[in-house]
């Protein structure tokens, strides 16, 4: 079968263009590895603001975003400027977020920084107490010394969300804000809403070390619209070798689907950065595994890195050379349908943002090009 | 005696200066080790950690391979827990002249070294990973040694034994009345303060910064500081310590670590501003990796972890200003003979392999000048979490079916194992699962081992060691930091310090799956965490 479309990565940006491309009327098909960058989603579409069309896709998903100018508070107590967000997310006007904070854990748990948090929130004036949750339900998780991680808590305490409303409201004394760890919603994002209104204070959600609980959710509810909008998502596979005639590629073989060729209309590759293999680095290059495309990097590998890790890392800012409509390039010339979404961009093209922001408007832009074809 | 008053101030606490604080505390006397920043942070954890046969020096150094097989034997007895003892090769290749090797196995016969010419089909079986090209190889009782263990086991059985330490304080003078040396000024950069210590006898045990306390208390040494580039690999691809059978050059030794495997060195001379900070570049990597692969060709397909560099503090005759004649030996000073400057002794030179050695000798001088008649006894008696030989065991005896963290923490620690707070699933729950190291592990080492900072406490249990560089374990263990410290502010910068450092060693080698990991790390800690 011909698709009109078959995206290589099922991220953020291959899924946002898979959705638009269905909604379209378009057959489309997501080549996925497996896990990809949603997987330590902060929660903020960093560089995107307030945009119907972006709120609308989220919203028919039933992945619920807002926006409010401000800031956000971090995982280490700190602020950072607002940005269209994961209703997880809570958005402030500004840092002083109320008067007193009390701030739960759950014993054992050390990938949420409640000291941390409350140093931060001090400096903005609250007054803070740090609280532990001591619930048997997670007792199973602790008999082995690795199992206290966000999503496995996230299992175990989405059902039992009330006695956690209970528990906390048990602590509670005067305080106008509750702190707890964003571990709630895994399958239904539904359950921070009832904590918060469960509990009279304002509840704000702090980020955990990575699995990301709404990163995770944001993914599953992304593939789940784009299945019902007839795309076929074929997980846990890679493309492993790619057709292309004078410019235009025809059709890509994947692991699993060896001897069988998918073909299409148009692609798109959005294999993502590094992490996921979308480029790859060794000590000569940088480079495009799936097309050998032309990547835009420094050749003195000396210059890949600045010693300061705080600082910006020129590596991050290599990206897959594209035209003006998104097309790759390969040997300086672009390939005819084979057009580029998401960070293996790097920041070729700045004015489409960062991070999330750069995977949904480029997956935009790429889907808008390819429904006018 | 005052509470700053002691009968020997030892200055760095490098394996040299705990060494010599153990020797002394054992000999009876009141000891007090100034470092001013961490233990083993000189060239004691930046080597190797090859526990020399002493075959590497049996053909041009032959006292050298005497001293170093003498300490091999009395470090195995004393040090087991700080030690593998995985036995060497040293391979011919094709390139190489195979005669070398009858001139080399003679050389080690007559420094007491077993050396064993063995079958190249022998070689090849006993260690897979070795380049199969090989023509001949001789066995020898090569093995390798954790430096920061060996360091905190040295520095803690001197504390038991009433020693005082001071880390993270930097000698900032010396106190002297006429040309004798009477104590020391000191800053603590943790806590700003200045204080005074007296002492009859100071030693300067400073590896290659000992040129410039020795110049602060009037001395001149001749140092020269030479640059040795290493890289850590992601596996421990080899078991036997593999060398090459020629003359010693760059990158011939492949030594086996715990998880890891590390390929060395290089030697570069280098300006001193230098030593602070010296740095690795692409060309010694380049070199490391081409010549590593002769040794064990997997090693161009695995992955690096890390690449560092150490400075060895080498020491020229004192009639040769040039430093020609430069030694590699071990190089006690005592000022008083030397430059009339009384109360005051340089030990340096020397190798991580004969710290004790140069401690014994350097601590045999300051009882002399106390008059103190005791004998040394740090060859006989093990040190603490050494008394017994095989972890194994000893994981076996505290929990008795030893779960796989358990066992990784008994070969880290020894018999001390037993004082890990255990039997709590959250004492168990696992702080870095790479190492596998636990809450309990982490809080027995901050209790005991004089821990201010994850960097710290990266060198006593490994935290952050492994393949994924401290990217989940940093923040994890900064949370329990800043609870033992009572203080989240510093332990932001800490973190910060922590992960600059890891980078440091990660960027010279930042390609691949090293910096797929780097990518994530940078992008956890930046946006996630919003560090």
């Amino acid at each position: 079968m011909k698709y009109d479309a078959v995206i290589i990565g099922g991220g953020l940006s291959g899924l946002v263009a898979g959705i638009t491309l269905q909604k379209a009327g378009k057959s489309t098909a997501i080549i996925s590895t497996g896990q990809n960058a949603l997987y330590f989603f902060s929660g903020t579409f960093e560089s995107l603001q307030e945009d119907r069309r972006i709120q609308e896709l989220f919203t028919e998903a039933g992945v619920r975003v807002h926006y409010t100018p401000g800031v956000r508070l971090t995982p280490m107590g700190s602020f950072r400027e607002s940005a269209l967000s994961l209703e997880d997310i809570d958005l402030f006007p500004s840092a002083k977020i109320g008067r007193k904070a009390l701030i739960v854990n759950f014993l054992g748990y050390h990938d949420f920084f409640s000291s941390f948090l409350a140093e931060g929130l001090e400096k903005q004036g609250l007054q803070c107490r740090v609280r532990f949750l001591n619930l048997p339900e997670l007792e199973r998780l602790e008999q082995s010394p690795s199992e206290m991680r966000s999503v496995q808590i996230a299992r175990v305490v989405d059902p039992i969300w009330e006695k956690v409303v209970q528990e906390v409201r048990l602590l509670l004394k005067d305080e106008d804000t509750v702190v707890l760890p964003q571990v709630f919603g895994l399958q239904d994002g539904a359950v921070p809403d009832r904590i918060r209104q469960g509990i009279p204070a304002r509840v704000v959600f702090a980020g955990t070390l990575p699995p990301s609980v709404p990163g995770v959710r944001t993914q599953m509810l992304l593939k789940k619209r784009y299945q019902l909008l007839g795309g076929v998502y074929l997980m846990g596979d890679e493309v492993v070798r790619a057709h292309v005639h004078e410019g235009v590629v025809h059709s890509v073989a994947t692991r699993n689907l060896d001897n069988h060729y998918v073909e299409a209309s148009a692609f798109i590759l959005s294999t993502g950065s590094y992490f996921s293999k979308g480029l790859v680095a060794n000590p000569f290059q940088v480079y495009e595994p799936v097309f050998g495309l032309d990547v835009d990097y420094r050749e003195n590998r000396n210059e890949w890195y600045n010693p300061a890790f705080a600082e910006d890392q020129p590596y991050m800012h290599f990206g897959v050379k594209t035209d003006g409509q998104l097309r790759a390039l390969k040997d300086g010339q672009p390939l005819e349908n084979l057009y580029v979404a998401g960070s293996v961009l790097g920041d070729t093209h700045p004015e489409l943002g960062t991070a999330a922001g750069l995977a949904v408007r480029s997956a935009l832009a790429v889907a808008d090009r390819i429904m006018e074809l | 005696m005052k509470p700053n008053e002691f009968d020997v101030i030892i200055i760095g606490g490098g394996i040299t200066g705990a060494g010599m604080q153990r020797d002394c505390a054992m000999r009876g006397l009141r000891t007090l080790l100034i470092e001013r920043s961490d233990i083993a942070t000189g060239a004691t954890g930046r080597n190797h950690g090859l526990l020399h046969s002493g075959a590497r020096y049996a053909v041009n150094d032959a006292e050298s391979a005497e001293e170093c097989i003498r300490e091999n034997r009395i470090l195995r007895r004393i040090a087991a827990h700080c030690i593998d003892e995985t036995d060497g090769l040293f391979i011919t290749l094709p390139e190489d002249d195979l005669a070398y090797q009858q001139t080399f196995v003679d050389a080690c016969r007559r420094a007491d070294i077993n050396a064993e010419i063995i079958d190249p089909d022998l070689a090849r079986r006993l260690e897979p990973s070795v380049n199969p090209e090989l023509i001949g190889a001789v066995r020898v009782p090569d093995g390798s040694v954790d430096p920061f263990r060996l360091c905190a086991a040295n520095m803690l059985d001197a504390k038991l034994r009433g020693g005082q330490v001071r880390l993270q304080t930097e000698v900032t003078g010396f106190i002297k009345e006429g040309d004798t040396v009477k104590g020391v000024h000191t800053h603590n950069h943790l806590t700003g303060e200045d204080v005074d210590y007296l002492a009859p006898v100071t030693v300067n045990a400073c590896g290659i910064w000992g040129q410039h306390i020795a110049e602060m208390a009037g001395a001149k040494i001749n140092m020269f500081p030479a640059k040795g580039a290493l890289l850590i690999f992601a596996h421990r691809v080899n078991n036997l310590v593999i060398n090459r059978c020629r003359k010693p050059s760059n990158a011939d030794i492949l030594v086996p670590g715990d998880t890891v495997c590390i390929i060395g060195t290089t030697s570069t001379r280098i300006p001193f501003e230098e030593c602070d900070n010296v740095a690795v570049t692409p060309d010694e990597v380049d070199l490391l990796i081409t010549e590593g692969a002769k040794l064990a060709p997997s090693l161009s397909e695995t992955r690096i972890l890390r690449a560092y560099a150490g400075v060895r503090p080498l020491v020229s005759a004192d009639d040769d200003p040039s430093g020609r004649n430069i030694s590699r030996g071990i190089v006690c000073l005592d000022h008083e003979e030397r430059d009339g400057i009384k109360g005051f002794v340089t030990i340096t030179g020397g190798k991580l392999m004969t710290y004790r050695l140069m401690a014994e000798i350097a601590t045999d001088l300051v009882c002399k000048k106390l008059k103190v008649d005791k004998a040394c006894q740090t060859a006989d008696v093990p040190l603490p979490g050494s008394e017994e030989k095989s972890y194994e065991a000893v994981a076996k005896k505290i929990w008795e079916t030893p779960t796989t963290a358990q066992k990784a923490a008994a070969a880290r620690m020894g018999t001390r194992a037993a004082r890990i707070r255990t039997g709590n699933k959250r004492d168990d729950a696992l702080i870095c699962e790479c190492e596998e190291v636990s809450v309990g592990e982490i809080n027995a080492a901050i209790d005991r081992l004089e821990v201010s900072t994850l960097t710290d406490l990266r060198r006593r249990t490994r935290v952050g060691m492994g393949t994924c560089q401290g990217e989940f374990c940093a923040c994890r263990a900064a949370g329990l930091l800043a609870k033992a410290h009572g203080c989240v502010e510093r332990e932001r910068k800490d973190l910060d310090d922590f992960l600059q450092e890891r980078w440091k060693g990660n960027f010279p080698i930042g390609w691949g799956d090293t910096l797929r990991e780097a990518e994530y790390t940078q992008w956890v800690y930046k946006h996630v965490l919003g560090l």
